[in-house]
Protein backbone atom coordinates (compact mmCIF):
# COMPACT_ATOMS: atom_id res chain seq x y z
CA UNK A 1 0.00 0.00 0.00
CA UNK A 2 2.98 2.29 0.97
CA UNK A 3 6.59 1.48 -0.34
CA UNK A 4 9.01 1.39 1.26
CA UNK A 5 11.83 -1.22 2.96
CA UNK A 6 12.18 -2.21 6.28
CA UNK A 7 13.40 -4.88 8.19
CA UNK A 8 12.63 -6.28 12.01
CA UNK A 9 11.45 -8.89 14.29
CA UNK A 10 7.98 -9.59 13.94
CA UNK A 11 5.30 -8.64 16.76
CA UNK A 12 1.76 -10.45 15.44
CA UNK A 13 -1.46 -10.06 17.02
CA UNK A 14 -4.94 -11.25 15.39
CA UNK A 15 -6.62 -7.97 17.14
CA UNK A 16 -7.21 -4.71 15.39
CA UNK A 17 -5.23 -1.75 17.18
CA UNK A 18 -6.51 1.73 17.57
CA UNK A 19 -2.87 3.48 17.97
CA UNK A 20 -4.89 6.64 20.08
CA UNK A 21 -5.15 5.18 23.30
CA UNK A 22 -3.26 2.02 22.25
CA UNK A 23 0.16 3.41 21.36
CA UNK A 24 2.60 5.41 23.38
CA UNK A 25 4.16 7.67 20.68
CA UNK A 26 7.28 8.28 23.20
CA UNK A 27 8.16 5.31 23.45
CA UNK A 28 6.52 2.75 21.42
CA UNK A 29 4.71 0.63 23.65
CA UNK A 30 1.39 -0.91 23.08
CA UNK A 31 -0.73 0.34 26.06
CA UNK A 32 -4.11 -0.45 25.19
CA UNK A 33 -4.80 -2.40 28.26
CA UNK A 34 -7.26 -4.86 26.73
CA UNK A 35 -5.30 -5.52 24.02
CA UNK A 36 -3.41 -8.88 24.19
CA UNK A 37 -0.07 -6.95 22.90
CA UNK A 38 -0.40 -4.64 25.97
CA UNK A 39 3.14 -3.88 27.09
CA UNK A 40 5.25 -4.93 24.13
CA UNK A 41 7.49 -2.46 22.40
CA UNK A 42 6.52 -2.52 18.88
CA UNK A 43 9.07 0.26 17.99
CA UNK A 44 11.67 -1.26 15.48
CA UNK A 45 9.15 -3.68 15.38
CA UNK A 46 7.29 -5.20 12.22
CA UNK A 47 3.62 -4.81 13.43
CA UNK A 48 1.27 -7.57 12.24
CA UNK A 49 -2.14 -6.93 13.47
CA UNK A 50 -5.61 -7.28 11.16
CA UNK A 51 -6.47 -3.63 10.95
CA UNK A 52 -6.51 -0.15 13.11
CA UNK A 53 -9.69 0.43 14.99
CA UNK A 54 -11.45 2.69 16.85
CA UNK A 55 -9.52 6.84 17.18
CA UNK A 56 -9.26 8.82 13.31
CA UNK A 57 -6.65 10.04 15.80
CA UNK A 58 -4.38 6.85 15.51
CA UNK A 59 -2.53 8.41 12.00
CA UNK A 60 -1.81 11.46 14.25
CA UNK A 61 -0.35 9.43 16.73
CA UNK A 62 1.37 7.27 14.05
CA UNK A 63 2.96 10.33 12.28
CA UNK A 64 4.34 11.74 16.03
CA UNK A 65 5.90 8.28 16.41
CA UNK A 66 7.40 8.33 12.85
CA UNK A 67 9.20 11.66 13.83
CA UNK A 68 10.18 10.63 17.29
CA UNK A 69 11.80 7.24 16.42
CA UNK A 70 9.37 5.48 18.24
CA UNK A 71 7.39 3.69 14.87
CA UNK A 72 7.42 0.39 13.90
CA UNK A 73 9.71 -0.64 11.11
CA UNK A 74 6.68 -1.89 9.03
CA UNK A 75 3.28 -2.50 9.60
CA UNK A 76 1.66 -5.55 8.10
CA UNK A 77 -2.27 -5.65 7.86
CA UNK A 78 -4.88 -8.74 6.77
CA UNK A 79 -6.95 -5.89 4.81
CA UNK A 80 -6.17 -2.46 2.96
CA UNK A 81 -6.09 -0.23 6.20
CA UNK A 82 -6.47 3.67 5.15
CA UNK A 83 -5.25 5.04 8.74
CA UNK A 84 -1.94 3.08 8.51
CA UNK A 85 -1.47 3.95 5.13
CA UNK A 86 -2.45 8.02 5.37
CA UNK A 87 0.23 8.25 8.24
CA UNK A 88 3.13 6.66 6.23
CA UNK A 89 2.05 8.81 3.12
CA UNK A 90 2.01 11.64 5.46
CA UNK A 91 5.39 11.15 6.76
CA UNK A 92 6.62 10.66 3.29
CA UNK A 93 5.63 14.24 2.24
CA UNK A 94 6.23 15.72 6.21
CA UNK A 95 9.59 13.88 6.51
CA UNK A 96 10.83 11.68 3.66
CA UNK A 97 10.21 8.81 6.25
CA UNK A 98 7.32 6.21 4.44
CA UNK A 99 7.49 3.42 6.64
CA UNK A 100 6.12 0.50 4.38
CA UNK A 101 2.63 -0.65 4.89
CA UNK A 102 1.94 -4.19 3.66
CA UNK A 103 -2.13 -5.62 3.07
CA UNK A 104 -1.63 -9.57 2.93
CA UNK A 105 -4.50 -12.13 1.94
CA UNK A 106 -5.59 -13.83 4.70
CA UNK A 107 -3.74 -17.13 4.38
CA UNK A 108 -0.03 -15.34 4.16
CA UNK A 109 -1.76 -12.64 7.18
CA UNK A 110 -2.26 -16.31 8.95
CA UNK A 111 1.62 -17.54 8.97
CA UNK A 112 3.49 -15.05 10.65
CA UNK A 113 4.46 -15.25 14.01
CA UNK A 114 6.30 -13.10 16.69
CA UNK A 115 9.94 -13.49 16.87
CA UNK A 116 10.13 -14.56 13.04
CA UNK A 117 12.58 -11.70 11.18
CA UNK A 118 10.33 -9.82 8.46
CA UNK A 119 12.12 -8.27 5.50
CA UNK A 120 9.92 -6.20 3.53
CA UNK A 121 10.93 -5.34 0.22
CA UNK A 122 10.10 -2.03 -2.20
CA UNK A 123 7.75 -4.12 -4.41
CA UNK A 124 5.64 -4.87 -1.38
CA UNK A 125 6.98 -8.82 -1.22
CA UNK A 126 7.93 -10.16 2.39
CA UNK A 127 11.02 -12.24 3.00
CA UNK A 128 10.27 -13.98 6.67
CA UNK A 129 12.82 -16.21 8.14
CA UNK A 130 12.02 -18.03 11.91
CA UNK A 131 14.76 -15.71 14.06
CA UNK A 132 17.27 -13.19 12.48
CA UNK A 133 20.24 -15.58 12.48
CA UNK A 134 18.42 -18.18 10.43
CA UNK B 1 -8.31 0.27 -11.52
CA UNK B 2 -6.29 3.26 -13.01
CA UNK B 3 -7.29 6.38 -11.43
CA UNK B 4 -8.89 9.44 -13.55
CA UNK B 5 -8.28 12.97 -12.70
CA UNK B 6 -10.35 15.97 -13.79
CA UNK B 7 -8.50 18.65 -15.62
CA UNK B 8 -9.50 20.41 -11.80
CA UNK B 9 -7.74 17.87 -10.14
CA UNK B 10 -4.57 18.30 -12.53
CA UNK B 11 -4.58 21.84 -11.67
CA UNK B 12 -4.56 21.72 -8.03
CA UNK B 13 -1.89 18.44 -8.17
CA UNK B 14 -0.19 20.97 -10.55
CA UNK B 15 0.09 23.88 -8.40
CA UNK B 16 -2.19 25.73 -10.40
CA UNK B 17 -4.23 26.34 -7.32
CA UNK B 18 -1.04 27.40 -5.24
CA UNK B 19 1.20 25.13 -3.12
CA UNK B 20 -1.36 24.28 0.15
CA UNK B 21 -3.60 22.83 -2.02
CA UNK B 22 -0.80 20.61 -4.13
CA UNK B 23 0.20 19.13 -1.07
CA UNK B 24 -3.47 18.47 -0.30
CA UNK B 25 -4.31 16.86 -3.47
CA UNK B 26 -1.01 14.59 -3.50
CA UNK B 27 -2.05 13.41 -0.43
CA UNK B 28 -5.95 12.70 -1.48
CA UNK B 29 -4.35 11.32 -4.64
CA UNK B 30 -1.97 9.02 -3.18
CA UNK B 31 -4.78 8.02 -1.05
CA UNK B 32 -7.04 7.44 -4.36
CA UNK B 33 -4.57 5.02 -5.37
CA UNK B 34 -4.40 2.91 -1.90
CA UNK B 35 -8.56 2.85 -1.77
CA UNK B 36 -7.79 1.59 -5.77
CA UNK B 37 -10.99 4.61 -6.58
CA UNK B 38 -11.38 5.31 -10.12
CA UNK B 39 -11.80 8.84 -9.65
CA UNK B 40 -12.27 11.82 -7.19
CA UNK B 41 -15.84 13.28 -6.16
CA UNK B 42 -17.23 16.39 -4.46
CA UNK B 43 -18.38 16.55 -0.50
CA UNK B 44 -19.86 20.05 -0.01
CA UNK B 45 -18.70 19.89 4.13
CA UNK B 46 -15.93 18.45 6.13
CA UNK B 47 -15.19 17.82 9.58
CA UNK B 48 -12.07 18.12 11.14
CA UNK B 49 -10.43 16.12 13.56
CA UNK B 50 -6.94 17.05 12.84
CA UNK B 51 -6.65 20.48 14.76
CA UNK B 52 -6.08 18.13 17.97
CA UNK B 53 -2.53 18.32 19.22
CA UNK B 54 -0.67 15.24 19.55
CA UNK B 55 2.91 16.37 19.73
CA UNK B 56 5.29 18.53 17.10
CA UNK B 57 4.19 16.26 14.07
CA UNK B 58 0.81 17.30 13.78
CA UNK B 59 1.68 20.72 15.07
CA UNK B 60 4.21 21.04 11.94
CA UNK B 61 1.29 19.86 9.35
CA UNK B 62 -1.11 22.49 10.97
CA UNK B 63 1.24 25.19 10.24
CA UNK B 64 3.27 23.70 7.09
CA UNK B 65 -0.39 24.07 5.47
CA UNK B 66 -1.15 27.23 7.50
CA UNK B 67 1.96 28.87 5.93
CA UNK B 68 0.90 28.04 2.59
CA UNK B 69 -1.69 30.28 2.95
CA UNK B 70 -4.27 26.85 3.10
CA UNK B 71 -7.92 27.55 2.87
CA UNK B 72 -10.90 25.24 2.91
CA UNK B 73 -13.12 25.25 0.17
CA UNK B 74 -16.24 23.17 1.88
CA UNK B 75 -18.13 24.62 5.01
CA UNK B 76 -15.97 22.82 8.00
CA UNK B 77 -16.04 22.80 11.28
CA UNK B 78 -13.54 21.46 13.59
CA UNK B 79 -13.62 18.78 16.49
CA UNK B 80 -12.04 18.82 19.91
CA UNK B 81 -8.74 20.81 20.36
CA UNK B 82 -5.79 20.06 22.86
CA UNK B 83 -6.33 22.60 25.04
CA UNK B 84 -9.39 24.11 27.02
CA UNK B 85 -8.40 27.73 25.19
CA UNK B 86 -10.01 29.66 27.99
CA UNK B 87 -10.38 27.10 30.80
CA UNK B 88 -6.93 25.58 30.42
CA UNK B 89 -5.39 27.29 33.97
CA UNK B 90 -7.56 25.41 36.06
CA UNK B 91 -6.21 22.30 35.30
CA UNK B 92 -2.91 20.72 35.23
CA UNK B 93 -2.29 21.25 32.04
CA UNK B 94 1.50 21.82 31.54
CA UNK B 95 1.71 25.66 29.61
CA UNK B 96 4.04 24.55 26.94
CA UNK B 97 1.37 21.97 25.93
CA UNK B 98 -1.59 24.45 26.10
CA UNK B 99 0.91 27.04 24.03
CA UNK B 100 1.02 24.93 21.31
CA UNK B 101 -1.89 23.17 21.10
CA UNK B 102 -3.16 26.33 20.96
CA UNK B 103 -0.85 27.70 17.95
CA UNK B 104 -2.18 23.99 16.56
CA UNK B 105 -6.14 25.52 16.76
CA UNK B 106 -5.63 29.07 15.49
CA UNK B 107 -3.56 27.37 12.62
CA UNK B 108 -6.99 25.78 11.61
CA UNK B 109 -8.60 28.84 12.12
CA UNK B 110 -6.69 30.60 9.85
CA UNK B 111 -7.34 27.98 7.29
CA UNK B 112 -11.24 28.84 7.48
CA UNK B 113 -12.47 26.17 9.11
CA UNK B 114 -15.29 27.08 11.84
CA UNK B 115 -14.31 27.16 16.11
CA UNK B 116 -17.36 24.53 16.89
CA UNK B 117 -14.16 22.63 18.81
CA UNK B 118 -16.61 19.83 19.85
CA UNK B 119 -16.92 15.73 18.63
CA UNK B 120 -20.70 16.06 18.76
CA UNK B 121 -21.01 18.13 15.41
CA UNK B 122 -23.72 16.32 14.09
CA UNK B 123 -25.63 17.95 17.49
CA UNK B 124 -25.65 21.59 15.98
CA UNK B 125 -27.36 23.51 13.54
CA UNK B 126 -24.64 22.96 10.59
CA UNK B 127 -25.35 18.95 10.40
CA UNK B 128 -25.40 17.32 7.48
CA UNK B 129 -28.49 16.09 5.67
CA UNK B 130 -29.61 12.59 4.20
CA UNK B 131 -27.47 11.54 1.48
CA UNK B 132 -24.97 14.65 1.71
CA UNK B 133 -21.45 13.70 0.40
CA UNK B 134 -19.36 14.83 3.13
CA UNK B 135 -15.79 14.25 4.25
CA UNK B 136 -15.89 13.95 8.49
CA UNK B 137 -13.27 12.84 10.52
CA UNK B 138 -13.90 11.92 14.82
CA UNK B 139 -14.67 8.36 14.61
CA UNK B 140 -18.04 8.93 16.89
CA UNK B 141 -19.40 11.40 14.29
CA UNK B 142 -18.35 9.37 11.49
CA UNK B 143 -20.62 6.91 12.92
CA UNK B 144 -23.43 8.95 13.66
CA UNK B 145 -23.26 10.99 10.11
CA UNK B 146 -23.38 7.94 8.33
CA UNK B 147 -25.88 5.47 10.68
CA UNK B 148 -28.62 8.48 12.04
CA UNK B 149 -28.29 11.19 9.38
CA UNK B 150 -27.70 9.06 6.29
CA UNK B 151 -24.77 11.42 5.01
CA UNK B 152 -22.03 9.57 3.70
CA UNK B 153 -18.14 10.04 4.51
CA UNK B 154 -15.69 7.62 5.04
CA UNK B 155 -13.69 6.46 7.95
CA UNK B 156 -11.63 9.28 7.41
CA UNK B 157 -8.61 9.79 9.42
CA UNK B 158 -6.68 12.75 11.01
CA UNK B 159 -4.49 14.53 8.43
CA UNK B 160 -6.64 13.42 5.83
CA UNK B 161 -9.90 15.12 6.54
CA UNK B 162 -8.15 18.81 6.05
CA UNK B 163 -7.14 18.15 2.85
CA UNK B 164 -10.10 17.03 1.53
CA UNK B 165 -11.74 20.05 3.09
CA UNK B 166 -8.76 22.29 1.26
CA UNK B 167 -9.31 20.20 -2.04
CA UNK B 168 -12.86 19.84 -1.84
CA UNK B 169 -12.61 16.42 -3.25
CA UNK B 170 -12.19 12.54 -2.00
CA UNK B 171 -11.55 9.30 -3.52
CA UNK B 172 -14.87 8.19 -5.04
CA UNK B 173 -14.84 5.32 -2.61
CA UNK B 174 -16.19 3.52 0.34
CA UNK B 175 -19.16 4.77 2.03
CA UNK B 176 -19.55 7.18 -0.55
CA UNK B 177 -21.22 4.86 -3.12
CA UNK B 178 -24.26 3.58 -2.46
CA UNK B 179 -23.58 0.20 -2.92
CA UNK B 180 -20.85 -0.17 -0.34
CA UNK B 181 -23.22 0.80 2.46
CA UNK B 182 -25.40 -2.67 2.42
CA UNK B 183 -25.28 -4.30 5.76
CA UNK B 184 -23.16 -7.02 5.88
CA UNK B 185 -23.94 -9.10 9.25
CA UNK B 186 -26.87 -9.26 11.37
CA UNK B 187 -27.41 -8.64 14.87
CA UNK B 188 -30.62 -9.76 16.37
CA UNK B 189 -31.62 -9.00 20.07
CA UNK B 190 -33.16 -12.00 21.68
CA UNK B 191 -35.36 -11.95 25.08
CA UNK B 192 -34.00 -8.36 25.51
CA UNK B 193 -36.55 -6.82 27.48
CA UNK B 194 -37.97 -3.84 26.67
CA UNK B 195 -37.32 -1.96 30.45
CA UNK B 196 -33.36 -2.80 29.17
CA UNK B 197 -33.64 -1.45 25.67
CA UNK B 198 -35.62 1.73 27.24
CA UNK B 199 -32.37 2.77 29.46
CA UNK B 200 -29.72 4.76 28.62
CA UNK B 201 -27.07 2.54 29.45
CA UNK B 202 -28.32 0.16 27.13
CA UNK B 203 -27.13 1.69 23.86
CA UNK B 204 -23.10 2.01 25.35
CA UNK B 205 -23.63 -1.62 26.16
CA UNK B 206 -24.97 -2.33 22.93
CA UNK B 207 -22.13 -0.69 20.93
CA UNK B 208 -19.25 -1.40 22.94
CA UNK B 209 -20.79 -5.51 21.96
CA UNK B 210 -21.31 -4.72 18.27
CA UNK B 211 -17.50 -2.96 17.84
CA UNK B 212 -16.20 -6.37 18.92
CA UNK B 213 -18.39 -8.38 17.08
CA UNK B 214 -18.61 -6.20 13.29
CA UNK B 215 -15.08 -5.19 13.62
CA UNK B 216 -14.84 -3.21 10.43
CA UNK B 217 -17.47 -4.95 8.71
CA UNK B 218 -21.50 -2.84 8.56
CA UNK B 219 -24.20 -4.48 11.25
CA UNK B 220 -27.69 -4.63 10.72
CA UNK B 221 -29.15 -4.05 14.52
CA UNK B 222 -33.38 -5.77 14.59
CA UNK B 223 -35.06 -6.07 17.84
CA UNK B 224 -35.02 -2.27 18.85
CA UNK B 225 -38.59 -1.99 20.19
CA UNK B 226 -38.33 1.28 20.82
CA UNK B 227 -37.80 5.24 19.21
CA UNK B 228 -34.04 5.42 20.81
CA UNK B 229 -33.47 9.45 21.83
CA UNK B 230 -30.76 11.28 19.85
CA UNK B 231 -28.08 10.91 22.92
CA UNK B 232 -28.73 7.40 22.89
CA UNK B 233 -27.92 6.54 19.40
CA UNK B 234 -24.71 9.31 19.88
CA UNK B 235 -23.40 6.93 22.84
CA UNK B 236 -24.31 3.70 20.91
CA UNK B 237 -22.23 5.34 17.73
CA UNK B 238 -19.10 5.76 19.97
CA UNK B 239 -18.85 2.42 21.43
CA UNK B 240 -18.99 0.70 18.38
CA UNK B 241 -16.69 3.21 16.92
CA UNK B 242 -14.50 2.37 20.04
CA UNK B 243 -14.36 -1.18 20.63
CA UNK B 244 -14.93 -1.58 16.49
CA UNK B 245 -13.78 -0.10 13.16
CA UNK B 246 -17.30 0.40 12.76
CA UNK B 247 -18.44 3.54 10.49
CA UNK B 248 -21.74 2.64 9.68
CA UNK B 249 -24.14 0.99 11.64
CA UNK B 250 -27.94 0.29 10.53
CA UNK B 251 -30.73 -0.29 13.28
CA UNK B 252 -33.98 -1.77 11.66
CA UNK B 253 -36.88 -0.15 11.41
CA UNK B 254 -34.76 3.07 12.92
CA UNK B 255 -32.10 4.55 10.89
CA UNK B 256 -33.15 5.80 7.60
CA UNK B 257 -31.39 3.23 5.36
CA UNK B 258 -32.74 0.70 7.43
CA UNK B 259 -36.64 0.96 7.04
CA UNK B 260 -36.36 -2.50 6.23
CA UNK B 261 -34.20 -5.40 7.01
CA UNK B 262 -34.46 -5.97 3.40
CA UNK B 263 -33.55 -2.36 2.36
CA UNK B 264 -30.61 -2.72 5.12
CA UNK B 265 -28.89 -5.40 3.39
CA UNK B 266 -29.65 -3.92 0.37
CA UNK B 267 -31.36 -7.23 -0.42
CA UNK B 268 -28.62 -8.77 0.38
CA UNK B 269 -28.34 -12.07 2.43
CA UNK B 270 -26.08 -11.52 5.72
CA UNK B 271 -22.67 -13.54 5.99
CA UNK B 272 -23.23 -14.06 9.29
CA UNK B 273 -25.46 -13.93 12.23
CA UNK B 274 -25.31 -13.45 15.73
CA UNK B 275 -28.04 -13.50 18.59
CA UNK B 276 -27.22 -10.68 21.15
CA UNK B 277 -28.76 -11.98 24.06
CA UNK B 278 -28.81 -10.80 27.95
CA UNK B 279 -25.95 -12.57 28.48
CA UNK B 280 -23.88 -11.62 26.17
CA UNK B 281 -24.66 -7.94 27.23
CA UNK B 282 -24.14 -8.60 30.60
CA UNK B 283 -20.08 -10.08 29.82
CA UNK B 284 -19.75 -6.52 27.04
CA UNK B 285 -20.74 -4.12 30.40
CA UNK B 286 -18.26 -6.01 32.64
CA UNK B 287 -15.55 -5.45 30.34
CA UNK B 288 -16.11 -1.60 29.99
CA UNK B 289 -15.12 -1.90 33.84
CA UNK B 290 -11.70 -2.05 34.81
CA UNK B 291 -11.64 -1.24 38.41
CA UNK B 292 -12.60 -3.38 41.59
CA UNK B 293 -13.64 -1.85 45.08
CA UNK B 294 -15.23 1.23 45.71
CA UNK B 295 -12.71 3.76 45.22
CA UNK B 296 -13.16 6.46 43.16
CA UNK B 297 -11.26 9.67 42.36
CA UNK B 298 -13.34 11.17 39.39
CA UNK B 299 -16.57 11.36 37.77
CA UNK B 300 -16.22 12.21 34.17
CA UNK B 301 -19.20 12.65 31.83
CA UNK B 302 -19.15 14.08 28.38
CA UNK B 303 -17.81 11.95 25.36
CA UNK B 304 -19.01 12.35 23.19
CA UNK B 305 -19.49 15.83 24.28
CA UNK B 306 -22.43 16.32 26.34
CA UNK B 307 -25.76 18.09 25.17
CA UNK B 308 -28.47 20.43 25.75
CA UNK B 309 -30.46 17.59 26.66
CA UNK B 310 -27.71 15.66 28.53
CA UNK B 311 -27.63 18.63 30.66
CA UNK B 312 -31.31 18.88 31.40
CA UNK B 313 -31.21 15.10 32.56
CA UNK B 314 -28.25 15.80 34.88
CA UNK B 315 -29.34 18.76 36.79
CA UNK B 316 -32.30 17.27 38.60
CA UNK B 317 -29.80 14.84 39.83
CA UNK B 318 -27.22 16.85 41.14
CA UNK B 319 -29.90 19.77 42.35
CA UNK B 320 -29.51 20.85 45.91
CA UNK B 321 -26.70 17.88 46.54
CA UNK B 322 -22.83 18.12 47.05
CA UNK B 323 -19.91 15.86 45.73
CA UNK B 324 -17.98 13.96 48.33
CA UNK B 325 -14.76 16.46 48.88
CA UNK B 326 -12.58 13.04 48.01
CA UNK B 327 -14.33 13.20 44.33
CA UNK B 328 -13.81 15.82 41.42
CA UNK B 329 -16.99 15.78 39.18
CA UNK B 330 -16.65 16.73 35.41
CA UNK B 331 -18.59 17.64 32.41
CA UNK B 332 -16.89 17.98 29.15
CA UNK B 333 -18.83 19.36 26.31
CA UNK B 334 -18.95 22.55 23.75
CA UNK B 335 -18.94 26.09 24.28
CA UNK B 336 -22.74 26.50 22.29
CA UNK B 337 -24.25 22.82 24.29
CA UNK B 338 -22.28 24.80 28.03
CA UNK B 339 -23.79 28.44 26.74
CA UNK B 340 -27.27 26.52 26.11
CA UNK B 341 -27.40 24.72 29.25
CA UNK B 342 -26.34 27.92 31.55
CA UNK B 343 -29.79 29.58 29.61
CA UNK B 344 -31.77 26.97 30.56
CA UNK B 345 -30.44 27.19 34.06
CA UNK B 346 -29.12 23.37 34.09
CA UNK B 347 -25.42 24.94 35.28
CA UNK B 348 -26.12 26.50 38.03
CA UNK B 349 -26.97 23.55 40.44
CA UNK B 350 -23.85 21.35 38.78
CA UNK B 351 -21.82 24.41 40.34
CA UNK B 352 -23.18 24.29 43.21
CA UNK B 353 -22.83 20.03 43.31
CA UNK B 354 -19.64 21.35 42.54
CA UNK B 355 -19.12 20.33 39.34
CA UNK B 356 -17.02 21.55 36.78
CA UNK B 357 -17.30 22.15 33.17
CA UNK B 358 -14.82 22.01 30.48
CA UNK B 359 -14.87 22.63 26.92
CA UNK B 360 -13.55 22.63 23.70
CA UNK B 361 -11.41 19.67 24.27
CA UNK B 362 -12.13 16.60 26.93
CA UNK B 363 -9.85 14.62 29.67
CA UNK B 364 -8.57 11.66 26.65
CA UNK B 365 -7.15 14.77 24.61
CA UNK B 366 -5.67 17.24 26.67
CA UNK B 367 -3.18 16.03 29.97
CA UNK B 368 -5.50 17.92 32.28
CA UNK B 369 -5.82 16.17 35.13
CA UNK B 370 -3.59 15.64 38.04
CA UNK B 371 -1.79 12.15 38.20
CA UNK B 372 -3.33 11.07 41.75
CA UNK B 373 -6.37 10.46 39.89
CA UNK B 374 -5.89 6.68 39.23
CA UNK B 375 -10.10 5.38 38.85
CA UNK B 376 -12.49 7.50 37.11
CA UNK B 377 -16.38 6.73 36.58
CA UNK B 378 -18.20 7.36 33.86
CA UNK B 379 -21.59 6.01 31.73
CA UNK B 380 -19.65 7.00 28.70
CA UNK B 381 -18.30 3.74 26.88
CA UNK B 382 -15.52 5.32 24.58
CA UNK B 383 -14.11 7.42 27.61
CA UNK B 384 -14.55 3.75 29.37
CA UNK B 385 -12.70 2.02 26.44
CA UNK B 386 -9.58 4.63 26.13
CA UNK B 387 -8.61 5.76 29.55
CA UNK B 388 -6.82 2.64 31.04
CA UNK B 389 -4.50 3.15 28.42
CA UNK B 390 -4.36 7.07 27.56
CA UNK B 391 -4.46 7.93 31.57
CA UNK B 392 -3.18 4.82 33.36
CA UNK B 393 -6.03 4.68 35.58
CA UNK B 394 -8.54 2.45 36.16
CA UNK B 395 -12.47 2.97 35.02
CA UNK B 396 -15.79 2.20 36.64
CA UNK B 397 -18.76 2.09 33.93
CA UNK B 398 -22.25 3.29 35.41
CA UNK B 399 -25.33 4.86 34.42
CA UNK B 400 -25.91 8.61 35.09
CA UNK B 401 -27.54 8.07 37.86
CA UNK B 402 -24.99 5.59 39.32
CA UNK B 403 -22.41 8.13 38.59
CA UNK B 404 -24.17 11.03 40.70
CA UNK B 405 -24.85 8.72 43.97
CA UNK B 406 -21.41 7.91 43.44
CA UNK B 407 -19.97 11.38 43.44
CA UNK B 408 -22.19 12.47 46.62
CA UNK B 409 -20.79 9.07 48.43
CA UNK B 410 -17.32 8.89 47.88
CA UNK B 411 -17.03 5.39 46.70
CA UNK B 412 -18.16 3.47 43.39
CA UNK B 413 -22.34 2.48 43.85
CA UNK B 414 -24.12 1.04 41.18
CA UNK B 415 -27.35 -0.52 41.01
CA UNK B 416 -27.07 -3.56 38.66
CA UNK B 417 -30.96 -4.50 38.91
CA UNK B 418 -31.65 -4.05 35.19
CA UNK B 419 -29.19 -6.66 34.08
CA UNK B 420 -30.12 -8.84 37.23
CA UNK B 421 -30.51 -12.56 35.79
Amino acid sequence: MVAAEAEGEALVSDEPLSFWGGYDQRTGEIIDRRHPLSGQIAAARVLVIPASRGSSTTTAVLLEAVRLGKAPAAIVTGTVDHFFALASIVADEMYRRPIPIVALPADDFATLQTGQWIQVRRDGTLIVKASREA
Amino acid sequence: MSLRLSNDDQAQLAGDCGPAARMAMTIIVRMAEVCDAGSLMDITAAHIDSALYQGGATLEFAERLAGLEAKVVVPTTLNVSGVDEHGWRDWAVPPEWAVKARRQMIAYQSMGCQPTWTCAPYQIESKPKFGQQIAWGESNAICFANSVIGARTERYPDLMDICAAITGRVPAAGLHLAENRAGQILMRLVDVPRRVQEDDEFYPVLGHLIGKIAQDRIPVVAGIEIVPAEDQLKALCAATASSGAVALVHLAGITPEASTLEAAFQGKSPQQTIEVTMERLRAARRELTTADGEKLDLVALGSPHFSLAEFQKLAPLVEGKQRHPGVQFLVTSSRLMTELADKAGCLAPLKQFGGQVTVDTCVLTTPMLHPEIKTLMTNSAKYAYYAPGLLNAQVVFGRLEDCVRSAVEGRVVRDESLWKE
